[in-house]
């Protein structure tokens, strides 16, 4: 890292230790971010499925996969364009629920989530699995609004947003990984944001 | 439905660089426009953005994003930075960097909302959000090829416009929500505005506020009948 740039104080630093590196706080707000066009989903036309390297591919219908046992994560989110925001609320299905009734084989090691966009994001299984993910529908006890990925979205808060796919509908498990759009558009393979891996090489 | 592609592989990136200020400008209020010497510059494409890295005396640091407004022929990456309220990394571009001021800057990077410079498009853009596409005007330009681009661009003020009188040149539409431009009523930009700058085989590319970038895109959709995977969009998000 260079030295320190001249003249530069910026903001005082009563650092939250919830913030990873390079990180603010970005309070109430939630800011948009998406490359394509907000597509309208009906939740009645909206369905998910598990499939790729699954002894069951299974496709699960709004109904369907509110039936589920839910699942609640609270805490924060992460964005690579450097917002992080806390204490949110989000609400819907662990993927270990998803995971479980597909049955992974054993040779499939990572995960690519594809939208109703085309939009696509590769995770290692390992992230996804163990608690550690969600397919959500609502944010702080409401449906989730449509530009935040409503009305279902992928949940993968210990990495960088862009993995949290919005207007999820597939999860394909593969044996090797195959980048996603922006891990094919200059960034990170995994992006952690404790280590800061933001762009492809990080 | 397909799966979303831009440049991938093909779109340059590069890692962090010391960039030294040659030029700052202050040619609208409430913006900055930096002219950077970049060492090592690995060539960007029109629509990519740099990351600015700024750092305390006590190590803390802060980053932004910012698109380059210069084409990649260009001897100087230039940046537009807006000015916002409260602000850390924006306020100190515009108020403190001076010519001379060495910075840590990355890039270029992003591989979706680029122009491969041999395609149709229609360039649509808000406020600040037309940081890029004069990116893509200017390599347009500079290898001949404005026959290419149509471009649409919304301000309230034409004082308020980043590059306002280049856009105006290059035959942009300039539309102007608090006051007049020529025959044209103060308003907001319009579908039947754009209709007529539609061809066939375009991609669309908007950038700008979130909501603007949210109106506009589904204005394509909805009235240009663009098919959704043929729009890029860029929001601007607040961070200051």
């Amino acid at each position: 890292m260079a030295g320190p740039t001249r003249g530069f104080l910026g903001r005082r630093r009563e650092r939250d230790p919830r913030l990873p590196p390079g990180q603010y706080d970005v309070g109430s707000d939630w800011p948009v971010l998406t490359a394509e066009p907000t597509p309208r989903i009906a939740p009645e036309t909206w369905s998910i499925t598990v499939d790729g390297r699954v002894e069951r591919p299974t496709t699960w219908s709004w109904d369907e996969a509110h039936r589920l046992p839910p699942s609640e994560y609270r805490g924060a989110i992460h964005c690579v364009t450097t917002w992080s925001k806390f204490d949110t609320r989000f609400t819907g299905v662990s993927v270990d629920t998803f995971l479980e009734a597909a049955r992974p084989t054993p040779e499939a090691r990572f995960v690519v989530a594809t939208s109703k966009t085309g939009y696509t994001t590769n995770l290692p299984l390992a992230d996804v699995t163990g608690g550690k993910a969600w397919v959500v529908w609502e944010f702080d006890g409401r449906p989730l609004p449509v530009e935040h990925g409503g009305p279902v979205r992928l949940l993968v808060p210990h990495l960088y947003f862009w993995k949290s796919a919005k207007w999820v509908t597939r999860l394909t498990l593969l044996t090797r990984d195959q980048p996603g759009f922006w891990e094919e558009n200059g960034y990170h393979e995994r992006g952690d944001p404790w280590r800061e891996q933001r762009y492809r090489g990080d | 439905m397909a799966a979303l592609h831009g440049a991938g592989a093909r779109a340059p990136s590069g890692g962090w660089r010391t960039a030294t200020v040659v030029g700052v400008e202050h040619p609208v209020p409430g913006g900055v426009l930096l002219r950077l010497d970049v060492t090592d510059r690995i060539d960007h494409l029109p629509g990519q953005h740099y990351v600015v890295r700024l750092t305390a005396e006590d190590g803390y640091t802060a980053q932004r994003s910012y698109s380059a407004a210069s084409a990649p022929d260009d001897p100087l990456v230039e940046l537009f930075v807006e000015r916002l309220e409260d602000g850390e990394v924006s306020g100190y571009l515009a108020e403190v960097v001076e010519p001379g001021d060495v910075l840590e800057v990355r890039g270029p990077i992003g591989g979706w909302f680029v122009w491969d410079g041999a395609s149709p498009a229609l360039l649509v853009g808000g406020g600040t959000g037309v940081v890029p596409l004069v990116a893509m005007l200017r390599t347009a330009r500079a290898t001949g090829r404005t026959d290419l681009l149509r471009v649409a661009v919304a301000a309230r003020t034409r004082a308020g416009l980043p590059y306002a009188g280049e856009l105006a040149d290059a035959g942009a539409l300039l539309a102007l929500s608090r006051e007049a431009h020529g025959i044209r009523p103060a308003g907001r930009l319009s579908a039947d505005e754009l209709l007529p700058l539609w061809e066939p085989g375009q991609t669309g590319y908007v950038c700008g506020s979130p909501a603007f970038a949210e109106a506009l895109g589904t204005v394509l959709v909805e009235r240009l009948a663009f098919a959704p995977s043929d729009v890029r969009i860029e929001r601007f998000g607040p961070s200051g």
